[in-house]
């Protein structure tokens, strides 16, 4: 009888809202291309951390005081005196870097496979709109501890529209609200913080899904899995999201809370770069830190602000840095999708653009010295010409031909046995004597297999360039 | 060109390190688990400190929980005169005399050594010397033309600055004992040690128990996907045939 009257209570619902459609619609009968590899992890990761973030964000406004006077103490209150604080601030702080690290891997997955690519223009478009959203709400975020390194930081980043002609002046006043960074740019940064930006942000997540629901995942072989269907209408490379995916997301899940935990219970300041030192000292208007140095995610950008010599000129630079990302898909004139399958220029291409964007993530923590700064265009120049180039290198090259399904490869069980053969090649096993004199066999680095294997190494990493 | 790009990608660590000259940090030995160390450091810090620089975010009663003592042995062995155990550490110095006296309100320190660093604390209470040309007759040689005067001296007496003519400019490079105090260099340092052990542990009293409880949740995570990991082969088995 019972279970009778909750079914009756369901068939309500369902009579009257289309839950078992959109479950079916977006997860149980939602195919997604079964060859998904450890870049796909990132997306449900993003999530993840976007839920951590509201959640923890939440908790944290319960005891934060947005107020010049009353800020930075009221942050020092949260880490001591107010249950658990610590952890939930940590847990902020931390989400806030890993955010920027699950979405940095997720962008580099959609450029390396060609996500972006027609018909995916939009979902790229909208995943662009989050980072820039993300940007903000991370900066005007980094305002509210009002340490030195918030104040300064903020009255850096807020200085560069005065450089706007004509208008700059007038438009960095009305941003801050005053002269300087004061209580009222504190106190409107937290409503854009904990409001604003969080709906904006929410609401182009659900933007993002449904246009990724409209034209299915894209995969690391670039093959529209759509193409070939059964004659049910499935598509014969596709596999549920749920139960499929649902699972596999939990072990990604598990694996990256082990890291987040490490750092949030080891190593929450990540050597000043999660924390950075002098935003332990409060905000003071009249001392300014020798060095300004914003947090590590804006860094690469920093960096190319840096490098133009005008400051006008170096605020265009550093906005055309994103707002070319935006443009990739019209950008890429390529055939193919998927890396496995371009031609040898783009896999360069690409590697120049990762190393290039470190060292300018690099160069932006470093003070500014003459060689620094002529190291800093060189890579802005890489920077910007892996784009804007590219209209031409992806038309040119000669890439191999696609197959029309999807390709087997080994899953990373299926490579234990190797990495366990390259073990062996690098160490060898040598007789040790221990302190009570038995001897017993221990393994030791081998310099002769290791300089093989790196040998090997990079004969394999040249050919998967060419 | 390409090998041009390596060897200029190569080189990049090198040529962006600056060298820094001056004195090099001496290692603190921080040990937050010795509660000695702690109390001891608490003691000299409210004898030589508290009287200018407060450290508002910690109270005694903290103290009495984490150091693992009576509430009246922290009154009546660290806390100043006339402190309740409910109080924080405030200074009897008001902002307004001490801008007078010295032209700067000494900062709180609840977080200095989170700012600093310990090593940098224990190399900076140890190098104070001897410069006439200061108004306090004091200067330190980690932290150029501070304002303040060194509160050990008579524990660990006077010191002069050795200067080295390092390409062409005059760094101070160490400093000497001139004119010794009260206390060898072994007890000075030891106590000095103390202090910046506490200023640890005043920068994040929590630290120690996040440490513990961490542990137990790695262990739990690491089970998790243990388990995570068994279901997902179990439903992928009829993907990977």
């Amino acid at each position: 009888m019972k279970s009778d009257y909750l079914a009756d209570c369901g068939n309500w619902v369902l009579k009257r809202f289309p839950l078992a459609k959109l479950w079916n619609d977006h997860m149980a009968h939602y195919y997604a291309p079964k060859n998904f590899n450890f870049w796909y992890f990132f997306g449900s990761l993003a999530l993840l951390v976007l839920v951590n973030q509201i959640v923890t964000g939440i908790l944290l406004t319960m005891n934060y005081k947005p107020d010049a006077k009353l800020a930075f103490d009221s942050v020092e209150y949260i880490m001591r005196d107010v249950n658990w604080g610590w952890l939930i601030r940590y847990m902020h702080s931390t989400g806030a870097s890993a955010f920027f690290i699950v979405i940095y891997l997720h962008m580099f997955r959609g450029i390396m496979y060609g996500s972006f690519k027609k018909p995916r223009e939009l979902i790229w478009i909208f995943g662009m709109l989050i980072y820039v959203c993300l940007m903000a709400e991370s900066f005007m975020g980094y305002l509210l501890p009002w340490g030195q390194m918030s104040f300064w930081g903020a009255q850096v980043i807020i200085s560069l529209f005065s450089a706007i002609p004509i208008v700059g002046d007038e438009l960095a006043l009305w941003i801050r609200g005053d002269y300087v960074i004061s209580d009222a740019t504190l106190n409107r940064f937290f409503a854009f913080h904990v409001i604003a930006i969080p709906l904006i942000l929410i609401m182009l997540v659900f933007l993002h899904l449904v246009a990724l629901h409209e034209v299915g995942s894209n995969n690391p072989d670039g093959v529209e899995i759509k193409e070939s269907k059964d004659p049910y209408g499935v598509p014969v490379d596709g596999i549920p999201f749920h139960p499929y995916y649902t699972v596999k997301d939990i072990v990604g899940v598990g694996v990256f809370l082990f890291f987040f935990a490490t750092v949030i219970f080891y190593m929450p300041e990540m050597g000043g770069f999660f924390l950075e030192p002098d935003n332990f000292i409060p905000a003071d208007p009249l001392a300014t830190p020798e060095h300004i140095v914003p947090l590590w995610y804006f860094t690469p950008f920093y960096a190319i602000l840096r490098a133009v010599p005008d400051k006008f000129a170096g605020v265009i630079a550093m906005g055309g840095a994103i707002f070319v990302l935006f443009l990739l898909p019209w950008l890429d004139r390529g055939g193919v999708k998927s890396i496995r399958y371009r031609g040898g220029i783009y896999k360069k291409a690409l590697a120049l653009f990762v190393i290039s964007f470190i060292a300018l993530g690099y160069l932006g923590t470093q003070p500014v010295t003459p060689t620094a700064t002529i190291f800093t265009r060189i890579f802005t120049a890489i920077y910007f010409g892996f784009f804007l180039l590219m209209p031409l290198y992806t038309r040119w090259e000669k890439t191999k031909y696609v197959p029309r399904r999807l390709t087997k490869q080994p899953t990373l069980e299926e490579r234990i046995p190797d990495l366990i053969k390259t073990f062996d090649e690098v160490t060898v096993k040598k007789p040790v004597q221990t302190k009570e004199g038995a001897t017993v066999l221990k393994r030791r680095p081998d310099p002769a297999g290791m300089a093989k294997v790196g040998k090997r190494f990079v004969k394999k990493l040249k050919d998967s360039l060419d | 060109m390409k090998k041009l790009i390596i060897t200029l990608l190569l080189m990049l660590p090198f040529v962006v390190i600056a060298s820094e000259g001056g004195i090099e940090l001496d290692d603190a030995d921080i040990d937050l688990t010795d509660n000695a160390s702690l109390q001891r450091g608490a003691k000299s810090y409210v004898t030589y400190c508290l009287g200018c620089h407060s450290a508002k975010h910690i109270r005694y009663l903290r103290m009495a929980y984490d150091f693992d003592i009576e509430e009246d042995t922290v009154l009546n062995e660290i806390a100043p005169e006339g402190a309740g155990i409910y109080d924080a550490m405030h200074s009897a110095m008001n902002a307004h005399d001490a801008e007078k006296w010295f032209g700067i309100n000494p900062p709180d320190l609840s977080l200095i050594a989170r700012s600093r660093g310990a090593d940098w604390l224990y190399t900076y209470l140890r190098t104070f010397y001897i410069d006439k040309s200061k108004v306090l007759g004091i200067n330190n040689a980690l932290h150029k033309d501070v304002g303040m005067p060194n509160p050990f001296w008579q524990l660990q007496g006077l010191q002069q600055p050795v200067f080295r003519n390092i390409s062409g400019h005059e760094t101070l490079t160490m400093v000497k004992m001139s004119e010794p105090g009260t206390m060898t260099t072994e007890e000075f340092n030891k106590l000095v040690n103390d202090l910046v052990n506490f200023l640890v542990y005043v920068g994040e009293p929590h630290q120690l128990e996040r440490q513990r409880i961490g542990k137990y949740v790695l262990f739990y995570i690491l089970l998790f996907i243990a388990i995570a990991y068994f279901l997902k082969k179990e439903y992928w088995k009829d993907i990977h045939k």
